[in-house]
């Protein structure tokens, strides 16, 4: 019996994926054929020689700490609005303000950067602030949750001892649990960090700055040379977060 | 006798390390011109404002709905479709980068011979690059070369994805217990048959959960895709707030909810069913 089910499931998933093909009436043998791969190994060849010229690797530089900086600052924010938001959702201050924060950490973490981002172009205009702040607004959610999941499984014993010593409740906080949920919070931000770099650099093809900017406008003008420059910086950029993030992992979060 | 002190001894390099942080964080205010308050002053004058109170009811007419639809199974179809032609990429990709299956290293305790190690390493580089360019670039170039689209998505999805797929397939074939294929290949067995039989049983649950988890990722990549014309739930999303209708928005991103929801409870029955 099991085993039909199963069955039935991998014919329905089989099912599934030739539906697929045919509903999006994508025609992978024209994809395929002498012309089209022609024309697509033409369009990459443009990609071949990226633009080194002095003045736009300047321009390049000026994007990608752009795109640092507002990677860097949605993820702080996001640490500070995600650490108050917190509390009340580990269920500090009671149930009601408990189930307002987690439906408002739920909502947050729900929409995609990208939309976010298209919202607050809206609402702060184009430029890397709309990027910044559509980082945060996502992130917080992300990182409200993972550090309420954090600060419910501290053990509270440290703090219950300030307490009983006579300490107030934001030493006790301060003394007693921050010290042992530190690491951990710092781990989590760093990997929200890695993550948001990488959407910082796309964020600007909705118009919020940074490199992603840079390649949706150099792409739209068939500038294809330094497109593949604007990509290469990406790479660049995210193999040294990456790179920075293991290194201060190493180095704060294991000891 | 214990003596009260009130004092914090960690204090003093708190603060400098504080001001420090500050201080490199100062141009970076400057570099992404951040100002919160522009979210404080979108009152009902503003086109923010406007576009927000839109929100409430959501677009429901009849012709609107139908556009929904079709958005919506374009999306999933997209996922579905890019995850088909990433595994045809990946699952040959894997099998060539994973040290599993190699002859050499049965015989040398794990570590494969230089040659096999070197001849393995361009097929990594190749996995490394499809991955580290992020899906959604890959959307835009392929907007550009294949038209507007959900061909662009699918195979924007496909390309990342088998990069994804192929380094964590080749992991998990390297993470299991080695000895049956070792004695399967040392006994002079092929190496598919050795994978098959020596492999594959033992990391199928592992292989099919990611499988289908990435699916699910793929989803929220295709919605994420349509914002660059890739087709799908995004593009009518990214049509809908240029046209400022915010009931359309609203009820676009409630679907987007129910789908990501919807996804997440059937990996979770396809996961509990299949492993």
């Amino acid at each position: 019996m099991r085993r039909l089910i199963n069955l039935l499931l991998l014919a329905a998933i089989a099912l599934s994926v030739v539906a697929s093909f045919a509903y999006l009436e994508l025609d992978l043998a024209e994809l395929g054929s002498a012309n089209s791969l022609k024309q697509m190994g033409s369009y990459v060849q443009r990609f071949l020689s990226p633009d080194l010229s002095a003045s736009y690797l300047k321009a390049i530089a000026h994007g990608s700490l752009e795109t640092l900086a507002m990677s860097a600052l949605g993820t702080l924010l996001a640490a500070l609005f995600g650490i108050v938001l917190a509390l009340p959702a580990a269920g500090r201050f009671g149930w009601p303000l408990q189930s307002a924060a987690r439906l408002l950490l739920n909502g947050l973490r729900a929409i995609p950067e990208l939309v976010w981002a298209a919202l607050m172009v809206l609402a702060a205009g184009l430029g890397p602030n709309a990027g910044t702040l559509a980082l945060a607004l996502h992130t917080t959610g992300v990182l409200g949750r993972l550090f309420a999941e954090a600060l419910e499984n501290t053990p509270p014993q440290p703090a219950e001892a300030i307490r009983l010593q006579g300490g107030n409740p934001i030493l006790a906080f301060c003394y007693g649990t921050l010290p042992n949920l530190a690491p951990q919070l710092l781990a989590y931000c760093l990997y929200r960090w890695e993550n948001n770099i990488r959407m910082a650099s796309v964020l600007g093809f909705v118009g919020a700055g940074g490199l992603g900017q840079m390649l949706y406008v150099s792409l739209s003008l068939f500038q294809e040379a330094q497109a593949s420059t604007v990509i290469l910086a990406m790479l660049l950029l995210v193999f040294l977060v990456d790179w920075l993030s293991a290194w201060s992992r190493q180095r704060w979060v294991k000891a | 006798m214990l003596k009260a002190d009130s004092r914090d001894p960690a204090a003093w390099p708190r603060l400098l390390l504080t001001l420090l942080a500050l201080a490199l964080l100062w141009p970076g205010i400057q570099l992404s011109e951040l100002d919160l308050g522009v979210l404080f002053q979108a009152d009902s004058q503003n086109e923010m404002g406007r576009f927000v109170s839109a929100f409430w009811p959501p677009a429901h007419d009849q012709a609107f709905l139908q556009l929904l639809l079709k958005a919506t199974l374009q999306t999933l179809a997209i996922a579905t479709a890019g995850m088909a032609l990433a595994l045809l990429l990946a699952v040959p990709a894997s099998l060539i980068a994973s040290r599993a299956l190699s002859l050499s290293a049965a015989s040398r305790g794990g570590v494969p011979g230089l040659l096999g190690r070197l001849l393995r390493w361009p097929v990594r580089g190749l996995l490394i690059f499809l991955r580290s360019v992020p899906e959604i670039v890959w959307a835009l170039l392929f907007v550009r070369a294949v038209g507007l689209g959900p061909a662009a998505g699918v195979l924007a999805i496909a390309i990342t994805y088998s990069g994804m797929l192929g380094k964590v397939y080749a992991e998990i074939f390297e993470s299991t217990d080695q000895r049956p294929a070792h004695a399967l290949l040392q006994a002079g067995s092929g190496r598919l048959a050795a994978f098959a039989y020596g492999t594959l049983p033992n990391v199928a649950a592992e292989l099919l959960s990611y499988t289908v988890y990435r699916w699910e990722c793929a989803i929220r990549a295709s919605v994420v895709m349509g914002f660059v014309g890739a087709g799908g739930l995004g593009q009518q999303i990214d049509l809908s707030i240029r046209m400022f209708a915010g009931g359309e928005v609203a009820s676009m991103l409630l679907t987007f909810l129910l789908l990501v929801l919807c996804a997440d409870q059937l990996s979770r029955l396809l996961r509990w069913r299949l492993t």
